[in-house]
């Protein structure tokens, strides 16, 4: 009894033990278990453990025509869907050097940006709410179901809508489409300054964020952390403007750059990308041209033998593409080199010595979509 | 550095490695004993300055094995494309670039887990998908499993 008595509680403190966060935990949001070595409440190292809805994409995609991959893309990163399918329609407009009619580029820049806010928006309202903040999450899916209306309208569905097709479009746009987004812009610019008033003011909310999970330029670009993260980091790494692909050289946008690397950071940037989106579909909305909704394609695709490589900008960062083509129907090899996967990797490193709440919010920021992750 | 100034540098660095015609990208497919050298030159020379792998991927060509690397840099934005091929499918072994580029650390074992590459040094080989127990190694040509893989 007197052992026990006399344990020296110094040492019980400085021990380390493991706990698992996940796959069931509300701040992963999906299936990601990380293994979290704690010493009392700090975190010193993370293990994440992968794969609980790998679905085996990339081989699938070796037994399937291009435009089924199509439909398997909308899979990895649902919130951005319409960005996946993008990237593998350059990638095959480009091998067949087929040039889409001016109509599709518009509608297909216009809807990856809506589909860009739309992430963003359930990215903030699940951000607040992981921070405490329930009521970002009504705000964020309240203004983002307006997106979901315009999608379901013009392309049948709300979350996986497999929209774009080699060549072109699966159909025209609905006649309502350009009314419905301009007011949509409209409703959602008056919208997103409460974003501000409820969150990017609040003390708790700073205090919370900002000095938590620093990541410096070097580390975004030694881990290949692209997208919003990346930018919040001082890395201008956004391929629409250093690769431009349907009409963003012809958009007038800024690539948001922040150099304090922080959690606060991260936010920032992407509350100002969703600005910028608006920015962009203004531009565009009131000038689509008339003309053909696709290119003239045969019912099948072959590449040419060779291989190719296309990076379009998810919500979430850099996506790519790289296929190996024998002059098949099927590509020998594709490869999806998927911002979540990569930005998981840094998750290690920029929250050791964090507070294990703090895990939390960095690993919100980063914008981590699993099925991304896995695919 | 434009891609012809780019080829020769790489051919001075590595006499052997020979360059592929007609690529988006300059290729280059490297002996795989040379690779780290090449890998290291290529991060710590400041003419070059690769200091962004931006894809890493397993390849199986059917015969051969290898991995193939995308590389750019944001300094100098320049891109290149290195390759390397081993027909040894019992034991396919190269040498990790995890140490220079640090997102090549998930990118590997992830070829680990799916082609059975190794690659020597890494920090933490370990599957990155699988189970540990999983028998063989599913993105390889050859992989078959008349249980989960479903042919129509």
């Amino acid at each position: 009894m007197k052992e026990i008595i006399n344990l020296p509680v110094q040492s019980i403190e400085e021990e380390e033990y493991h706990i698992n966060m996940g796959p069931q935990h509300p701040s992963t949001h999906g299936v990601l278990r990380l293994v979290v070595t704690l010493q009392g409440e700090i975190v010193k190292k993370l293990q994440p453990h992968c794969g609980y809805i790998h679905r085996g994409i990339e081989k699938m995609c070796e037994k399937d025509t291009f435009q089924q991959i199509i439909h398997l893309t909308d899979r990895m990163d649902y919130l951005s869907a319409h960005i996946n399918n993008h990237a593998v329609c350059l990638l095959v407009e480009g091998a067949l050097e087929v040039e889409v009619p001016e109509r599709v580029k518009y509608i297909r820049t216009i809807v990856d940006e809506l589909n860009r806010i739309a992430s963003h928006q359930l990215w903030w309202c699940s951000f607040g709410m992981d921070l405490g903040g329930l009521t970002c999450f009504f705000y964020g899916l309240r203004d983002r179901e307006h997106i979901l209306d315009i999608f379901e309208e013009s392309f049948g569905s709300r979350l996986l809508h497999s929209y774009y097709t080699p060549g072109g479009l699966m159909q025209d746009i609905h006649p309502n489409f350009q009314k419905r987004t301009r007011d949509f812009i409209k409703y959602f610019r008056r919208k997103i300054r409460d974003y501000d008033r409820i969150l990017s003011g609040n003390v708790i909310f700073l205090n919370r964020s900002q000095g938590i999970g620093v990541m410096s330029k070097e580390i975004a670009i030694n881990y290949g952390v692209s997208g919003p993260s990346g930018r919040a980091s001082g890395w201008a790494c956004d391929i629409r403007k250093k690769y431009p692909y349907a009409l963003y050289d012809k958009v007038d946008f800024k690539e948001i750059l922040r150099t304090d690397g922080d959690t606060y950071a991260r936010y920032m940037v992407r509350l100002d990308e969703m600005r910028e989106s608006m920015k962009i579909i203004e531009q565009l909305i009131d000038n689509i041209p008339e003309g053909d909704y696709t290119a003239k394609m045969k019912p099948i695709i072959r590449l040419p033998e060779g291989e190719y490589y296309q990076r379009v900008e998810s919500a979430r960062g850099e996506l790519g593409v790289y296929c190996i083509s024998d002059g098949n129907k099927n590509p020998v090899r594709m490869k999806f080199r998927t911002p979540s996967f990569v930005n998981l990797g840094v998750l290690d490193k920029i929250s050791r010595n964090m507070k294990i709440a703090d895990l939390v919010a960095i690993g919100a920021s980063l914008d981590l979509v699993i099925p991304d992750i896995d695919r | 550095m434009d891609s012809e100034k780019l080829k020769e540098k790489i051919s001075s660095l590595v006499p052997e490695a020979h360059l592929e015609e007609n690529k988006q990208f300059p290729t280059f497919l490297i002996p795989p004993d040379k690779l780290k050298f090449l890998a290291t030159q290529l991060k710590e020379n400041k003419e070059l300055d690769f200091d962004y792998l931006f894809c890493l991927s397993g390849v199986d060509w059917g015969t051969e094995l290898g991995v193939v690397y995308h590389l750019n840099s944001t300094s100098l934005s320049h891109s290149l494309e290195l390759k390397v091929k081993t027909e040894n499918r019992e034991k396919p072994e190269f040498d990790t670039v995890a140490d220079l580029w640090k997102t090549a650390e998930f990118f590997e074992r992830e070829v680990w887990d799916l082609f059975g590459i190794r690659f020597n040094g890494h920090p933490d080989l370990r599957r990155i998908f699988l189970e540990e127990d999983w028998v063989g190694y599913p993105m390889r040509k050859d992989y078959t499993d008349e249980v989960n893989i479903v042919e129509l």
